[in-house]
């Protein structure tokens, strides 16, 4: 794990430097589509001076300079699957992009669905010293979390501290500085399959590019999609993905679960190429124009041609109804969501006071999406659009997504985590001392 | 199981290839950029003027050229120079800077080193400040300041003009040709003309009598008048020494009597020096010497 951690430490001064010349690039690898901002930072007192606004949320920092989005290939359930045209199509929009912003990136901060998220709550304690905390008793709180089993060739993606505990009083955002004697922790720890990470570096770097940060797209598009009070109070964002459906519960600004559902927007695509025995780029041209989760008697009149050209006049010539199609895209749509409900109620998300859910993603534009929901999911639920970024162009500013945008206030304002502090002096392995000193006998 | 290794791509790829990605990659990042676009036209350039020039007849023959241009334009009516005016001058003076410019005239304005004929003016002893320029419609305007001679200088030599300063103007053949102005005389007189200029001041009452000033030793002032009368005036106060000379004058008429010379160079003890008769009087008056001896 301490791998990880120094690989995690590494990008988060890579992204200093990044931030320092500023210009960074955002890349969302999701299984339909691979998105890239390029985000540019010039301090938040010039934008405020230009437009006489304040900071809103933290983004009149950044301004996004350069977007393209480009088809998705090789990517599978969001991990990367075949890596040479995965390669190749996040070259494309790192190009595109490039091009539009009129600038180098050597950055990036990227962000994947899939690898089986798992979310582990940790608890830490600390006796401390004297009486005041500080940013050293915190690393050590956090430091004295028990790390469960995360299971063999798994890897820890985010380890946010949620909540401090000084004594009696909890729900502290920043103990540093307060008084008291004995500091707990709550830490929320997200794992993923260790080898998808490798495949995304391994993928970023030969693209010559440098990773500074990465992320889980369900938190990050839990972060563009909940408005301010949402994430206080707490609710849940559902991402309905291309290949994979990303969960992320946030209360008091902080995410405490994540979870991802490994179906999505392709495979009702694939249902209706089966079913109706068409190509999936047809399927998906039907889906998008004509799809739906509601049937009505209007459905039944409105027929859709199925175009084709393979020389059989019956077969191109095949209409189908509304109606018919819709019987396809329900049964799935129902089973991502209801399969998204079993994941919340495992999370004990029932037990929140707030029951707010959000739909995201690309497949939550599917019409009457938000009624089957609420049959399903509960009565508070919404379709949520990523937030407003400046510069954004309108093309990239839809539920699609929310993932990068959520990336891109990420980039700004990342979270505190674990690697964020320093590790404890006495937490220290003893081998690197000797090594040390080894090292300093052998060359002086 | 699709073949790993595609034989034809049925439609064009989208994706650039790593190449073309690098090299976009290369031409955004600032600092080729401005080489390129900066630097390599700038060292084109600078090498091939180098190339063009780095032949020595090519070289030659811009040079011809470019003088030939240049004196085209120096012929052109417009800059020539034809007259000479000359203001502030005496006639012998200004005869005297003709000599010395010496200018062909008409010539071009290029031709002509003002500062040069400036400093030229000025060695002349007469003149203290030149001013040349050259003046529309082809004149040469010379404004001269002259200096004015305010004593005459006797030496070995002959007799010389001097101004307030001490500085040489100009040569006279003939005490009479500047019968005006005092005269002085002596090795180093020129350089205490300010001295000798306050002593003619404060002889003012004897000034009848006077016929000169004479530095002696280049140290202190004689004043000499007729009958061959002197007045040894001191190094230091001299002013003040004469004009005691003047108060016994005026009181006792010292001057009007058989003096040789009036002695203040100690200004402690004054000494009378008498001519020989005055003096054997003087001594036959007090009984000292019998009034036949010289006989």
């Amino acid at each position: 794990m301490t791998d990880l951690y120094q690989s995690q430490r590494a990008m988060r001064h890579m992204r200093r430097a990044a931030m320092q010349r500023g210009v960074i690039a955002i890349l969302d690898v999701g299984t339909s589509k691979i998105a890239c901002l390029i985000l540019r930072f010039d301090g938040p007192e010039r934008l405020r001076e230009a437009d006489g606004f304040g900071p809103m949320a933290g983004q009149s920092g950044f301004r996004v300079i350069g977007a393209h989005a480009t088809r998705s290939r090789g990517v599978r359930f969001g991990e990367i699957a075949v890596m040479n045209e995965t390669e190749r199509a996040i070259r494309t929009a790192v190009q595109a992009a490039q091009k539009m912003a009129n600038v180098r990136v050597d950055h990036v901060i990227a962000c994947f669905s899939g690898g089986e998220p798992r979310s582990y709550g940790l608890a830490g304690e600390w006796e401390l010293q004297d009486q005041v905390v500080t940013e050293q008793d915190v690393a050590r709180a956090l430091a004295a979390c028990d790390v469960p089993q995360i299971g063999e060739g798994r890897e820890v993606l985010h380890a946010q501290p949620v909540n401090f505990a000084l004594d009696h009083r909890s729900g502290m955002g920043d103990p540093r500085g307060q008084i008291g004697n004995r500091l707990a922790c709550d830490l929320h720890l997200l794992s993923v399959e260790g080898s998808v990470v490798q495949n995304l570096l391994y993928c970023i770097k030969r693209c010559d590019l440098e990773l500074a940060g990465i992320a889980s797209s369900a938190y990050v598009s839990g972060i563009s999609s909940l408005v301010e009070d949402e994430q206080e109070l707490g609710a849940a964002c559902i991402d309905l993905g291309g290949g994979s459906t990303g969960i992320s519960i946030f209360i008091k600004k902080h995410m405490i679960y994540a979870d991802a559902v490994r179906m999505g927007g392709d495979h009702v695509t694939s249902d209706i190429s089966k079913g109706l025995q068409v190509p999936l780029q047809v399927a998906e041209r039907i889906k998008t124009r004509h799809g739906g989760v509601h049937a009505t008697g209007m459905d039944d009149r409105e027929m859709i041609e199925i175009g084709s050209d393979s020389g059989d006049w019956e077969k191109d010539r095949r209409t189908v109804s509304r109606t018919e199609l819709i019987g396809i895209m329900r049964p799935r749509v129902e089973e991502i969501l209801e399969e998204a409900r079993t994941r919340l109620d495992a999370a004990g998300f029932d037990h929140l006071q707030s029951q707010q859910i959000v739909l995201t993603g690309g497949a939550s534009q599917i019409p009457g999406l938000d009624m089957l929901a609420t049959r399903i999911l509960g009565q508070r639920v919404r379709l949520g659009r990523p937030l407003r970024v400046q510069g954004l162009p309108l093309a990239t500013s839809g539920a699609a997504f929310a993932g990068a945008v959520g990336l891109c206030l990420f980039a700004a304002h990342p979270q505190d985590e674990w690697w964020d502090f320093d590790i404890p002096s006495e937490r220290y392995p003893a081998r690197s001392l000797k090594r040390a000193i080894k090292w300093f006998r052998d060359n002086w | 199981m699709r073949p790993l290794i595609p034989s034809a791509p049925a439609h064009r790829d989208p994706a650039p290839s790593r190449t073309a990605y690098r090299m976009q990659r290369l031409w955004l990042t600032p600092v080729f950029r401005a080489l390129l676009r900066v630097g390599f036209p700038a060292f084109v350039m600078m090498f091939s003027v180098g190339l063009y020039l780095s032949d020595a007849s090519r070289r030659q023959a811009m040079a011809t050229a470019w003088d030939g241009a240049w004196e085209k334009v120096e012929d052109r009516p417009e800059f020539l120079v034809k007259l000479l005016a000359i203001d502030g001058a005496s006639p012998a003076l200004a005869e005297a800077i003709r000599a010395k410019l010496a200018l062909p005239l008409p010539m071009s304005s290029f031709a002509i080193d003002m500062e040069a004929a400036r400093l030229s003016i000025e060695e002349l002893d007469a003149v203290a400040d030149a001013e040349v320029r050259i003046r529309g419609s082809g004149v040469l305007q010379v404004e001269i300041v002259e200096r004015q001679p305010v004593v005459v200088w006797r030496t070995g030599a002959g007799l010389s003009l001097l101004d307030g300063e001490g500085l040489r103007i100009a040569t006279i053949l003939e005490r009479a040709d500047r019968a005006d102005l005092p005269l002085i005389a002596g090795q180093g007189a020129n350089r205490a003309v300010p001295e000798a200029l306050a002593l003619l001041a404060a002889a003012q009452p004897i000034l009848p009598r006077l016929r000169g000033l004479v530095r002696v030793g280049e140290r202190r002032w004689d004043l000499v008048l007729d009958r061959n009368q002197r007045v040894l005036l001191p190094e230091v106060a001299p002013v003040r020494a004469l004009e005691r000379v003047i108060a016994l004058d005026q009181a006792q008429k010292l001057l009007d009597r058989d003096v040789i010379a009036v002695d203040l160079r100690n200004e402690h003890r004054p000494v009378l020096r008498l001519a020989p008769a005055a003096l054997s009087a003087l001594r036959q008056a007090r009984g000292l010497e019998s009034g036949e001896t010289g006989l």
